[in-house]
């Protein structure tokens, strides 16, 4: 007896998604803030002019479901949000469909992180040093205060992972923005990283979900985080005044729509990334999310206190940094692998 | 006597007894097989095949086969020492040529080979870019040399070599902080590299913490239920049961929110004066203890009890009216009765554990976290499926080799599980 092990593995997870309608689109993106502006500035605004009825989910970015539905050719999401370095590497993979370009847009209206072969940007997002004012005497300007416990004392927020984290230690060791994924790409360097992490590393909370470093600054349980900008602004307008967002030394990165390979709505799910990547509807998200919008047509519609707080505003991304894509592409799973192993240790 | 037939026993249809008992036999015996027959076809498909396809995944290879096959074999009569021939650049050459049409194939095998040298799969993407230009070079060495310089290091060629068969170790052996080097060595993976060998000790030392404390709070518990009268001890069983029947994430949540450093219990022991700075209780190995030894204790208690139902009071009462201690008669009569019941709940508890992810996930940190959560890590993070799948037949296999002590020690048939 032959059998096709990835498929049965694959078949085994996908029962419960057998059951999926024939006529809805089904639209699976990150959930949080993040899905409430989108359902304002998109979902509902789409659902009233198409007339196509959306089924929306949320998830974390795995890419396992995703896989295991385009081996066995079940393919129960057809359109999802997805991070850059997954776009690329599902792309390469044969995850997600070639887009036709022409039914989007002008490529020239976009920033160029958000225009490849699968994906279309939704908004630029930025992972920057953040604090609580109220718990710090004094405020911290960068990386280098990061690291500072003495000057600083108390816990550290990062996210759990290797990406992000190793960049930051670059950059409070001294690294130039430009110079961190130069330095990175040596095994000096991965370890120069490692070593400047050792330094805070009992101070350290690690974070996984992104609504987790408003929270924990928001109780005190650490005085800085890394943080996704959006919801540390979105905590401040929710009255947490104190929390305050450090632009220098930020990363910032492109979340993309793509389409899942064999969906059986290709051209509905066309529609809705042409329809997203409007400037009027970009607007209405960006005044609901402090994420700045790929189609440059939609910055002058947004009022200038809208814009100052997105990572795109001239004042933000002047001393911060773009992810390094392929880089992560390449290194990311050593890298993640020698993290794990760091910090179980 | 002796003029009788010899004794063939004849129903009243004349077919013999003795047939006409096997058939009746057979006939039940089908029907109860026919009685069982979904359940077995449910396991067969819900549990065996997807067994039997992790064994396999954590041993299949076929990326690289697949698509590179003319280098493969061109690489058998390769020295090992320098970049190949002319032939075997060729070969790859015209393997990548051919595998440009299946963007999936190749970029599993891209993919593949990324785990055994970072930016492999860039590397292999990029030739295959610049294949249409250089496809009419006169030599294929030099194509790729012009492409990429990587292609001069015999480290890249030894990394496809390593991929001649369909099935490699490679998963297992790097499950177990192990690989193959380019003299085809099995050598201990680099320190930093090294991570599993401990995971696995830490969630057996977890496992068998979780377990005796378990041992040490369910005994008493289960002796209480099994002596006292039958409306108080029905009481106390519902209390045992009632987290038995709640949500596991559920009371892993209500945990963080007893334990964190602004919490119900720190704000009660500051309240009291007993402590000045709140205690960490979470995200560290304590919350993960207090948590797992909580919802796992209905398994210890559970097992224990129905075998303490079983003894008779009287065995004790004999012992301590025949002059024994009641400590010692505890000790020497009662205890060695109850120890099927103790060791069923152990190893109940323990195989449970050694498989647990939600707790430590969400209450532990980092050096909390056991081998199913690079199980996860694997299956949804970096999607190789063949790390998670190696790590978790390594995980089935522990699970085996203690059934199997357990057998020999006390005896699989006096499993009594309640």
């Amino acid at each position: 007896m032959t059998f096709n092990a990835p498929k049965w593995l694959a078949l085994s997870c996908l029962i419960p998604l057998a059951a999926h309608a024939a006529t809805d689109l089904t639209l699976i993106s990150f959930g949080g803030s993040n899905k409430d502006a989108q359902v304002k500035a998109y979902y509902g605004p789409f659902q009233k002019t198409s007339g196509v009825h959306l089924v929306t989910g949320e998830y974390n970015g795995e890419m396992a479901k995703i896989k295991a539905m385009v081996e066995a050719g079940n393919i129960g999401w057809d359109v999802v949000e997805v991070e850059t370095p997954e776009l690329i590497r599902g792309c390469d993979e044969g995850l997600f469909e070639k887009l036709d370009w022409s039914q989007i847009g002008n490529k020239k209206d976009f920033v160029p992180a958000a225009v490849s072969q699968c994906g279309a940007g939704i908004f630029v997002w930025s992972t920057a040093l953040t604090y609580n004012a109220a718990k710090l005497k004094g405020t911290p300007t960068g990386w280098k205060d990061f690291w500072d416990l003495k000057k600083f004392p108390g816990k550290r927020g990062l996210r759990k992972g290797a990406k992000y984290t190793l960049e930051f230690a670059l950059l409070a060791d001294g690294v130039k923005p430009a110079d961190v994924y130069k330095v990175l790409a040596t095994k000096a360097g991965v370890d120069r990283a490692f070593k400047k992490l050792d330094q805070i590393k009992p101070a350290i909370q690690w974070w996984d979900a992104g609504a987790q470093p408003a929270q924990f600054l928001a109780s005190g349980d650490v005085v800085m985080s890394s943080a996704y900008n959006g919801r540390i602004a979105l905590a401040q307008k929710d009255g947490n005044k104190n929390l305050k967002i450090v632009w220098g030394g930020s990363i910032y990165d492109v979340d993309s729509w793509a389409i899942v390979k064999g969906s059986p709505k290709k051209a509905e799910a066309l529609k809705y990334i042409a329809f997203a990547s409007k400037p009027q509807y970009q607007k209405i998200y960006s005044e609901n999310i402090a994420y700045g919008p790929t189609n440059v047509k939609a910055l002058p519609l947004l009022s200038k206190a809208v814009q100052a707080d997105l990572p795109t505003a001239a004042a933000n991304i002047k001393n911060a940094m773009a992810l390094n894509v392929q880089f992560w592409v390449d290194n990311g799973e050593e890298l993640e692998q020698r993290f794990n192993a760091w910090a179980a240790k | 006597m002796s003029d009788m037939s010899p004794a063939v026993l004849l129903t009243n249809t004349g077919v013999p007894m003795k047939a006409q008992l096997r058939r009746i036999e057979r006939v039940s015996q089908l029907k109860s097989l026919a009685l069982i027959l979904p359940l077995l076809l449910f396991l067969i498909v819900t549990f065996m095949l997807p067994i039997a396809a992790m064994l396999r995944q954590s041993v299949s290879n076929p990326e690289v086969v697949r698509v590179m096959p003319a280098t493969l074999q061109a690489l058998k009569h390769w020295n090992g020492k320098t970049m190949p021939d002319e032939a075997t650049s060729r070969a790859l050459l015209s393997d990548l040529t051919r595998a440009g049409g299946d963007g999936y194939a190749l970029a599993a095998a891209g993919k593949r080979l990324n785990m055994e040298i970072a930016g492999y799969r860039s590397l292999v993407m990029k030739t295959v870019r610049h294949l249409p230009e250089e496809r009419a070079a006169p030599s294929a060495r030099a194509a790729l040399l012009t492409v990429d310089d990587r292609w001069g290091d015999p480290a890249y060629w030894h990394a496809i070599a390593r991929n001649a068969s369909p099935t490699t170790p490679f998963y297992l052996l790097a499950s177990l902080d192990h690989n193959v080097n380019d003299q085809g060595e099995v050598v201990h993976s680099e320190p930093d590299r090294a991570i599993y060998l401990d995971v696995f000790a830490r969630t057996f030392g977890m496992s068998l913490v979780v377990t005796l404390v378990c041992v040490l709070l369910g005994f008493p518990v289960a002796y209480l239920l099994a002596t006292l009268p039958t409306r108080k001890s029905n009481l106390l069983m519902i209390l045992v049961l009632l987290p038995f029947w709640t949500s596991v994430l559920v009371r892993v949540a209500a945990w963080i929110v007893l334990l964190q450093s602004g919490g119900l219990i720190n704000s009660a022991l500051i309240g009291l004066g007993l402590t000045r700075e709140p205690l960490e209780l979470v995200f560290n190995r304590t919350g993960v203890y207090i948590s797992m030894v909580h919802i796992l204790l209905p398994f210890m208690i559970l097992p224990i009890y129905s075998v303490m139902r079983g003894i008779s009071p009287s065995y004790m009462r004999a012992a301590i009216s025949l002059g024994s201690h009641p400590i010692l008669s505890f000790w020497r009569v009662y205890f060695p009765q109850t120890v099927a019941g103790l060791a069923a709940g152990g190893l109940l508890v323990f195989i449970l554990s050694i498989g647990y992810y939600i707790t430590p996930a969400l209450l532990g940190g980092p050096k909390d976290q056991m081998v199913s959560y690079f199980v996860a890590f694997y299956t949804n993070t970096t999607v190789n499926w063949g790390m998670a799948t190696s790590l978790g037949t390594l995980l089935l296999l522990a699970t085996l080799i203690l059934y199997a002590v357990y057998n020999r020690l006390i005896g699989a048939n006096r499993l009594q599980l309640g």
